[in-house]
């Protein structure tokens, strides 16, 4: 049985203005070490707000109640410079838009630098090493230190994002939806690369996406989420093959399928709410 | 079968400049002796990574691109060489569908208004008939009514791309180019809206030219299917062989991207 390195209970988010409203509504579920959870849904299903809450960059006008639990130690607790410490050198994060992400003015090797800076006192020399092995590390050319983010391809800038999320060798990589504003042979290496240092690194991964396709390819567990609560969870294979949930099965109808030429069923939403209501 | 459309030689090159007194001078081939026909009835889907040229390839057949070289056969009339009042009649028959229904409705019109411009533009001009018509079209993609006093942003993405279907279908075209209709949308508003355009392709006998860079959507869209790459036309036919039976390496590795279908590890 492997550790679990996050472990969430309870986890409500609401607004400041009504906290009747629940954006998530009490969830609980644990990331196992050296293993790929994927959060699943559709947009507003909360999936966003569950990983920006694991590294406290929720919006101030949100409130969060509940707890999350990091190697026993529980996020929601800390202070404003104890989280900082651990962003970046434990908890690292990838966003779904490289170029809204990456600082315009500066090069990308001043930006990795940077990211490894915040966290380390080593001389200037060694860092510059590490930028490089780093750029090594998820395939983007040395020469191409010097470049600024929009001489860089969609694919080549999502790069430069993970090697920074790299940059301190986290334990957990939240990575929401990194691939979807990429094309589909960029998308296919990026998940690749993702998965290899996931392995090299012995990292765990919370991964959210909207696309069972990618979710087949790079999760070990999986979770769904529907109206800000979890409707589904459990081993890849069985979510995707063998949905207990009635949204589940729902959703997967829509998805297409590459092999054959499955009927695509929109969700009858009403069909769905009187499903629901009978669990 | 009757082709729709038939396409010979497309070019178009693209200059771009470099340094302040633009000395270095790069051609960019968007389309390279691209040819092709769409036959009535049918949807041809436009597969190719961003900078392949698909999008180009659409805005030359509704001449928002001036093309170089090449020609373009619609319905019998030879589309490039019109000008005025034609140009404007051939205009009608083939709408446009586009990617990002934010950024395609203006949001100072209401719905009636944006539903309404192209039907005052091509002249109906009885006030009870077109307003008829915007109720009848904008029943038939799902939305009622009373929406049409509302503006773009009181909808969502889902209902935006509706009324950028409803817009485009209103004037009864032959051919509508779909650019990348669904990529903004959630997996579950995309079944709605590609069965909504299915449906109505059967209703009205449409010709669809789908542009899109996710093979699985056109497994299930589409009769043909042509592959792009750096402009040019790398492969072409049928849907289904194409996907069991890729000839080209560059098709070969699109189809192996799709997600899901890599091999899992270990």
């Amino acid at each position: 049985m492997k550790k679990n390195i996050l472990k969430i209970n309870n986890l409500s988010i609401t607004t400041k203005v009504n906290t009747n409203l629940y954006l998530v509504d009490s969830i609980s579920f644990s990331v196992k070490e050296g293993k790929t959870t994927c959060i699943v849904g559709e947009s507003g299903s909360g999936k966003s707000l569950t990983a920006l809450s694991i590294i406290r960059l929720l919006s101030p006008q949100l409130k969060m109640s509940g707890e999350i639990l990091f190697n026993n130690e529980d996020i929601c607790k800390m202070s404003e410079l104890e989280i900082r410490q651990k962003r970046g050198l434990d908890i690292a994060m990838i966003f779904q838009e490289p170029m809204t992400s990456l600082n315009p003015v500066l090069t990308i090797g001043y930006q990795i630098k940077e990211a490894i800076t915040v966290h380390s006192d080593s001389p200037n020399n060694e860092i510059n090493k590490k930028v490089e092995e780093l750029l090594m590390l998820v395939g983007i050319p040395i020469e191409r230190v010097n470049s600024y983010p929009d001489e860089l391809s969609g694919g080549q800038r999502q790069r430069v994002m993970i090697a920074m999320a790299m940059s301190c060798n986290p334990n957990l990589l939240i990575a929401d939806e990194p691939t979807t504003a990429l094309d589909v042979t960029v998308q296919a290496q990026i998940l690749k690369l993702l998965d290899d240092l996931k392995s090299k690194l012995n990292m765990s991964m919370l991964f959210i996406t909207h696309d069972f396709g990618v979710v087949e390819d790079i999760a070990d567990d999986v979770i769904v989420m529907f109206k800000g609560k979890i409707v589904e969870r459990g081993v890849v294979n069985q979510v995707l093959k063998k949905p207990k949930h009635p949204y589940t099965k729902a959703l997967l109808g829509c998805v297409p399928d590459a092999l054959g030429k499955k009927q695509l069923t929109p969700i009858d939403y009403e069909k769905l709410d009187r499903a629901m209501q009978r669990i | 079968m009757k082709k729709l459309l038939q396409t010979n030689n497309l070019s178009k090159t693209y200059v771009q400049t470099q340094g302040f007194f633009s000395r270095v001078r790069t051609n960019i081939h968007a389309l390279d002796s691209v040819s092709f026909s769409i036959n009535q009835g049918t949807t041809m889907a436009v597969v190719g990574e961003s900078g392949s040229g698909k999008s180009t390839l659409a805005k030359s057949l509704v001449r928002l691109v001036k093309l170089d070289k090449g020609s373009v056969k619609f319905n019998g009339i030879d589309l490039l060489s019109l000008e005025g009042e034609k140009l404007k009649s051939v205009r009608k028959d083939i709408q446009m569908i586009f990617q990002d229904p934010y950024a395609s409705l203006n949001p100072r019109l209401n719905i009636l208004q944006i539903m309404e411009e192209p039907l005052l533009i091509h002249n109906y001009l009885d006030i009870d008939a077109r307003r008829k018509k915007i109720e009848d079209f904008i029943e038939r993609v799902g939305l009622s009514v009373s929406d049409l006093k509302k503006y773009p942003h009181q909808f969502s993405g889902g209902q935006r791309q509706r009324i950028g279907i409803a817009r485009a279908l209103i004037l009864e075209p032959k051919l509508v180019i779909c650019d990348e209709p669904v990529s903004a949308l959630d997996v579950s508003v995309q079944a709605q809206i590609l069965k909504l355009l299915k449906d109505l392709q059967k209703e009205f006998g449409l010709t669809y030219l789908f542009i899109t860079h996710d093979l699985r959507i056109v497994r299930h869209v589409a009769d043909d299917v042509m592959v792009m790459r750096h402009g040019k036309l790398v492969e072409e036919g049928k849907t289904d062989i194409i996907f069991k039976n890729p000839k080209n390496q560059y098709t070969k590795d699109l189809i192996q991207s799709i997600p899901g279908l890599i091999s899992k590890r270990n």
